[in-house]
């Protein structure tokens, strides 16, 4: 599994100078952050400090009043939703792991993954399966292909959910709360994988408060502070 | 103790004709029931006086009741429902322009006749010289109302000649949509038709008479006493000329008419049909008979009411389809819109909007009657279909759309690939109560002339006199189709869980 390496920039999310408000609450304020390819960045700091929006604004799913963001070579700017093309293109820079990994309940794991390479990258559905069966072996639920959502374990479903964000091959994983939903054994498996990903030259930015997995497995860690609100 | 006044009938049966209370003098009452809706000269509300009624079958009414002490007492019952009713004891007699047959003569106690009338054929009058007869008239559409001896005329007709005989529920619309086009013939009585030619234009009634019947009252097959001397009372104003008088005001006395009279008065009997063979009328057969007779009959109505539930409930959910996301993705003015069109379509009844389409807009559409009732059957239910399906859209989770998204799917592809598989498993048990409602209130669609199985159970009814086999094969038949739909919706459910 190799990723995309498009760019030479080793830079692959720049945040500058970020504020966000919900009405008149601010929730980001003067966020500014660079990540590395190979790196593994812990977001971390108290409940409703944040952490979740600034994934959220990287998606382009929540628009941010000031500031910037760039990821590659797409850049999101302040005001209201990006303009369908930027988003287009900023959806094959970034991949996105929910906390509760929202796999879409009438499709089977493997049909998952699939679906945004065919639909939205019109890659071909042989090409995309073959893929997605890659990606379940290498994160060792494979035999889990057909099963759907509801019959998946919450560390299997986890591990389809990272697979189908990987499957269009993003240089830059979100992750939202990994460990929330796993015992010690699975956090471990799961640190390796992210490991893993680093080593094909990804970065990951994981909104986490699990502090020892962070001391463990994150190369870098930014605490937010709760903002006065 | 109530001292009851009793008159003995010829056959020496006792029956009460007046009581009068000690203390009292408020006598009997007679409860006559007839249907108001079918108008002059039958029975209608005066024009003047609303809560007054008028007609030749009232004054009837009132000469039978005073004549035996009484008082009338009107009880309002639909025309269909009339021997049912008076079988059932809601009224002493039944009088609205009801014909003598086999049927009732077999299942309930009809008076002798009281009037005689032929079953003429009405025609457009550029269609007069080519249209005389029912035999001139193979391959065309000829109307009448249901459950009447001009159907069972038109029925055998379909089968000798080959017309395509039109069941309508009122004796009105079958002339309105013969100058329409709809229809090339009508076949009704004399007296029907003679009252429709002084409102309506364009018709011609040929002169050659298909069948001669007569109109009678009932009573229930228990109550032969008070028939008997009822039937004294109508000898009595037929030999005093009381009937000529009522006749010729409301002007359809006749030379049939002394004819008959005289016919009765010399106690000759009075066949109930002149011109049609009723010796296989089912009310002379025994029921499983009958039953068998009218199965193929109800088989071809079933078939009518599953084509059009099916394409109606098919039509309905791709409309709702659109009304839904249109309601949930839509800007203001069209989500306003299309919410006035559901509460319109859900705040009026359905039978209203069925007559708009058929009748309210013929002028300007010409809709045939099996697409009106679709259409109709399928933008009714198209705003109950978008209601479940905008709810369902609007449960399905947010973060199933946001996965969604930033996979990179455009708004159209989050809807058609992820939402509306979704919505759909959400919707499809309310969509299955909906299709087996919809199975059952495509009966309403008879009102447009479209024979299906409830208004073919209803002419099986009558002709045979009870609900008894023709209801339980009805509901038989009903549950046949819904069940395997039911049946279906819960496998799928377990499927799609």
């Amino acid at each position: 599994m190799e990723m995309n390496q498009g760019s030479a920039n080793p830079v692959v999310l720049r945040m500058e100078q970020l504020e966000l408000r919900r009405g008149v609450r601010p929730i980001l304020r003067d966020l500014t952050l660079d990540v590395m390819r190979g790196e593994l960045v812990a977001l971390m700091g108290p409940s409703g400090s944040g952490k979740t929006t600034a994934l959220r604004a990287i998606a382009g799913l929540e628009p941010f009043q000031s500031g910037r963001i760039q990821v590659g070579d797409v850049m999101l700017e302040r005001g209201g939703a990006a303009a369908v093309p930027t988003l287009r293109r900023l959806r094959r820079q970034v991949g996105m792991v929910f906390q509760f990994h929202c796999l879409f309940e009438h499709l089977s794991a493997i049909d998952n993954i699939c679906l945004a390479p065919v639909h939205a990258h019109h890659v071909a559905p042989g090409e995309a399966a073959r893929r997605a069966r890659e990606l379940l072996t290498a994160f060792g639920v494979e035999h889990r292909a057909d099963a759907r959502p509801r019959e998946l374990s919450g560390g299997e479903a986890q591990r389809v959910a990272i697979a189908r964000a990987l499957a269009v091959d993003p240089p830059l994983l979100l992750m939202d709360e990994p460990t929330a939903s796993l015992d010690p054994p699975r956090r471990v498996e799961l640190g390796a994988l992210l490991r893993g990903l680093l080593e094909q030259g990804r970065a990951l930015m994981v909104a986490t408060h699990d502090e020892e997995f962070a001391r463990e497995f994150a190369t870098r860690v930014v605490r937010l502070e709760a903002t006065a609100g | 103790m109530a001292a009851l006044c009793l008159s003995c009938t010829a056959n020496g049966e006792a029956v009460a004709l007046h009581r009068a209370e000690p203390g009292s003098a408020e006598p009997l009452a007679l409860r006559w029931a007839g249907d108001s809706e079918g108008g002059a000269p039958f029975v209608e509300a005066d024009p003047r006086h609303p809560d007054q009624l008028v007609g030749f079958d009232v004054e009837i009414a009132d000469l039978i009741a005073h004549a035996l002490g009484r008082t009338p007492q009107f009880v309002l019952v639909r025309f269909e429902s009339l021997d049912q009713s008076i079988e059932r004891g809601d009224a002493d007699i039944a009088l609205s322009g009801i014909e003598d047959t086999p049927a009732r003569r077999a299942t309930l106690a009809p008076t002798i006749p009281y009037y005689e009338f032929r079953e003429v054929l009405s025609v457009r009058d550029a269609d007069a010289a080519r249209y005389r007869s029912l035999a001139d008239l193979r391959g065309r559409r000829v109307a009448t109302l249901g459950g009447t001896i001009a159907y069972e005329i038109l029925l055998k007709a379909e089968r000798d000649v080959g017309v395509q005989a039109v069941s309508y529920d009122d004796d009105v619309h079958p002339y309105t949509d013969l100058i329409l086009g709809r229809v090339d013939a009508v076949l009704l009585d004399n007296v029907l038709a003679e009252r429709r030619h002084r409102f309506v234009s364009g018709f011609t009634t040929q002169p050659q008479s298909v069948a001669v019947g007569h109109y009678v009252a009932v009573l229930s097959s228990r109550n032969t006493a008070l028939r008997d001397a009822i039937n004294d009372v109508l000898l009595g104003a037929m030999r005093d000329g009381t009937l000529e008088r009522i006749f010729r005001k409301w002007r359809v006395w006749n030379a049939d008419q002394p004819a008959m009279y005289a016919r009765l008065l010399a106690h000759e009997p009075v066949a109930p049909i002149v011109g049609l063979d009723t010796s296989g009328s089912v009310a002379t057969m025994t029921r499983s008979d009958a039953a068998l007779r009218y199965i193929p009959s109800l088989l071809r109505a079933s078939v009518v009411t599953i084509a059009l539930s099916c394409l109606a409930m098919g039509l309905a959910i791709v409309i709702g389809v659109l009304i839904a996301t249109g309601r949930v993705y839509g800007g203001r003015a069209l989500r306003g819109l299309l919410t006035g069109y559901v509460e319109l379509m859900r705040g009026t009844p359905i039978l209203l909007q069925l007559f708009v389409l058929y009748y309210g807009i013929a002028m300007a559409i010409r809709l045939p009657a099996f697409a009106a009732a679709l259409l109709g059957l399928a933008l009714n239910y198209a705003a109950y279909e978008s209601e479940i399906y905008r709810s369902a859209l609007e449960a399905v989770s947010p973060g199933q759309l946001e996965a969604a998204r930033t996979l990179g799917l455009s708004e159209r592809q989050v809807l058609t690939l992820v939402r509306a598989p979704q919505a759909f498993r959400l919707a499809l048990a309310p969509m299955t109560n909906d299709f087996i409602a919809l199975l059952k209130d495509s009966s309403l669609v008879s009102v447009l002339t479209v024979m299906e199985l409830t208004k073919q159970t209803q002419i099986f009814a009558t002709n045979l006199g009870s609900w008894v086999i023709p209801g339980t094969l009805c509901a038989g038949l009903y549950l046949a189709m819904s069940l395997p739909l039911g049946m279906l919706a819960r496998r799928l459910e377990l499927k799609w869980r």
